[in-house]
């Protein structure tokens, strides 16, 4: 049985479920678990789950060393753009261990932090940098756009024997959905068609799904059937899915809130160049982020930002029309 | 109104020095006060996060009045109040957090990145410990050019515990680089109480403990009286110009708003929520006990006593401060949006 809940609930939800499944399973992070009413704190004790200071190279480089030892660390980063001032220990500890013990060491852990917050944040809260992490090997990345979704990637993401980062997006937290009661974990690396349609592709993550089928919904009324895939992990990364649908509809448009050559659109759109370019009827269109830091005014981070109205430009001008 | 610092008497602040330092509290909270208003008298205005400096008016004048013409001041993100006393226009500033086109830095930086270098304010980050590290690179531009100056490094009890605070203040202490660190201890870190995740204060040390880590000197003041801050930062530059490196100054306050305005998903409005003291931990006798040593009737109360302010000299600076951010109000208000397109200015240099 499904019930309706929010994203941000959801997934606290499949961290709760993963705690009470594994006793291996500790949270901790800034600005949690604070007193002892604090819910998880008295569900799960403050061994458990613990509140850190300002300390991101401690915090995730300690998850690190807990993986490799036999916890299985969820650290609660808030903002992803925190996380650079420790990136070593995401980048260059946490998915190269196993490869160079020559398999003998696991680190199994989450690294959990919202992105993309496009409310006047400014420069160095609201941006996506998850291009930085899709082409590291070794480390698995998940960008859940709706709750479900977010239950299923969460449950999916502990449960791996391997380093995820988990990013959920700021702008979809309050939003609602139903989402599946009880053992719910969504594989990794296998896209979902949010909207099933025949004239164009549109592939979008995070937020950008929720515009991507805005957009959907405003070119069906004009007669234009869109299929929207999410990707929902960026690597590992579907591309089959992303192919057979293309070679349905012979064109496709990729949706990416982040900067063009720092998005998942451009790897895509390389894939598929490769793998569909006999079935593309009309060139790739990627509608991202212009270059550009993200500015605090709402005109000017309008303009920088991808929105429906520019992804229905895109889809039409693929078509031609 | 006075508002440029009148000149350093050596022995003593003067009469004249003392009502500046006053008047630049003033102007802070009345400046932060009107910023908080905005979010019930014109919701949506401010975006994104906000963060105010009530409560910080004492350290922040303090300090900053023992300062030389040239010398910087580089803070975090809460960084309304520094500005301020050295000289920035309160219209702009204001304008900024409103993301307007006559704003600050014309509507590219919001509320946690103001600048204003020609005041001497090179600009901020808003992610925690950064600007250590930033300020630090200005003094070694100091040593290098020898210009004399002397940097002041503001930032939070929270931040110290930042690699970015021990990598800083290591070199600093090596390089004997002209720079005073002054940690705002505000007791907080958002929701976190410093007991909580400091190891000094859970052993109930002061966090200028952290000092003999570099072999500086550390010192603790109460971040409430502006002459206290004052003594102790103005023989923290003395040595820093001298040539004999940095120090650290723990300067203890309480901000009087939350950490900042609550986080939501528009359109959902946002507002300041109610002190995390009392929202978190139901510390009610705690918030009332800070709030009774608001530095600003602390020091009237002094300056009053002393015969260095009258009851109808309080009141017209009171109204002029009041007047000049209602000015401040109004002028971002009229200050029209920045045009779309400018979005792609400023990429690179
Ligand atoms: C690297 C990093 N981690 C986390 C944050 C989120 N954050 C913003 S302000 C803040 C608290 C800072 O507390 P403190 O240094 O005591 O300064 P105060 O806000 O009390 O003035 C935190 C954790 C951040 N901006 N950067
Ligand atoms: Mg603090």
């Amino acid at each position: 049985m499904p019930s309706e809940m929010m994203y941000a609930q959801a997934m606290a939800t499949a961290i709760t479920e993963e705690m009470t499944r594994d006793s291996n399973v500790i949270f901790y992070g800034q600005n949690l678990g604070m007193t002892d009413r604090d819910p998880l704190v008295r569900k799960f004790g403050k061994s458990r789950v613990r509140i850190t200071p300002i300390s991101e190279t401690a915090e995730m480089g300690i998850a690190v060393g807990a993986a490799m030892t036999g916890l299985r660390p969820v650290v609660e980063l808030w903002m992803s753009e925190f996380m650079l001032v420790a990136m070593g220990q995401l980048l260059n500890e946490a998915p190269r261990l196993r490869y160079m013990s020559g398999g003998q060491i696991k680190v199994p852990l989450v690294f959990k932090a919202g992105y993309g917050f496009a409310a006047g944040w400014a420069g160095q809260h609201s941006n996506c940098i998850y291009h930085t992490m899709m082409g590291i090997p070794g480390l698995k990345v998940a960008l859940p756009s709706t709750p479900a979704d977010a239950k299923g990637l969460m449950a999916a993401s502990i449960r791996d024997d391997n380093p995820v980062m988990y990013l959920h997006h700021y702008m979809t937290m309050l939003g609602k959905g139903p989402v599946p009661d009880g053992d719910y974990v969504i594989p990794f690396g296998v896209a979902d068609v949010k909207r099933p349609g025949s004239d164009v592709t549109l592939v979008a993550t995070g937020w950008m799904v929720t515009k991507s089928l805005a957009a959907a919904e405003t070119l069906a009324k004009e007669g234009i059937s869109v299929e929207v895939i999410d990707p929902r992990t960026i690597a590992p990364l579907d591309v089959d899915t992303i192919v057979n649908s293309v070679k349905k509809t012979g064109r496709l448009v990729l949706v990416d809130q982040a900067p063009r050559h720092a998005s998942v659109a451009a790897i895509i759109a390389g894939e598929v160049a490769e793998r569909g370019f006999h079935h593309l009827k009309a060139p790739v269109k990627m509608v991202t982020a212009l270059d550009t830091s993200i500015p605090y005014s709402e005109p000017l981070e309008k303009y920088v930002l991808p929105s429906e109205e520019k992804i229905v430009w895109a889809v039409k001008s693929v078509l031609g029309k | 109104m006075p508002k440029k610092m009148p000149k350093n008497n050596k022995k003593a602040l003067g009469k004249e020095r003392l009502i500046w330092m006053y008047t630049q509290m003033l102007r802070i909270r009345e400046f932060e006060e009107r910023v908080k208003r905005t979010f019930v008298e014109h919701p949506g205005v401010i975006r994104g996060h906000t963060h105010l400096a009530d409560g910080a008016e004492a350290s922040i004048v303090g300090a900053l009045a023992t300062r030389n013409e040239n010398d910087l001041a580089m803070p975090s993100y809460r960084c309304h109040g520094y500005p301020i006393v050295l000289g920035t226009s309160v219209k702009k500033m204001m304008a900024e957090i409103y993301g307007r086109k006559d704003g600050l830095c014309q509507g590219f930086g919001g509320s946690m990145h103001l600048a204003d270098p020609a005041h001497h304010f090179p600009g901020t980050s808003g992610i925690i410990g950064q600007a250590i590290a930033h300020a630090t690179g200005a003094a070694l531009t100091a040593q290098v050019k020898k210009t004399g100056q002397v940097i002041y490094c503001f930032f939070g009890d929270g931040a110290s515990k930042q690699g970015a605070f021990y990598e800083s203040l290591n070199m600093a202490a090596v390089w004997k680089l002209p720079i005073v660190y002054i940690l705002e201890n505000n007791q907080y870190q958002v929701y976190t109480r410093v007991e909580l995740e400091d190891a000094n204060a859970a052993a109930g040390d002061p966090l200028s403990r952290k000092a003999q880590a570099f072999s500086i000197p550390g010192v603790t003041v109460d971040g409430t009286d502006p002459l206290r801050v004052y003594d102790a930062v103005e023989k923290a530059v003395k040595r820093a110009r001298a040539g004999l490196g940095p120090s650290l100054i723990e300067s203890k306050f309480y901000r009087f708003s939350a950490h900042g305005n609550a986080i939501t998903v528009p359109p959902v409005p946002t507002q300041f929520p109610e002190h995390e003291a009392i929202e978190t931990y139901g510390r009610k006798a705690e918030y009332a006990a800070a709030r009774a040593r608001d530095p600003i009737l602390l020091f009237r109360k002094k300056l009053k006593s002393k015969g260095v302010l009258s009851e109808p000299a309080a009141k017209q600076i009171e109204d002029s401060v009041r007047a000049e951010l209602e000015q401040a109000v109004q002028f971002a208000l009229a200050s029209p949006f920045p045009s779309p397109e400018e979005a792609t200015k400023y990429v690179y240099a």
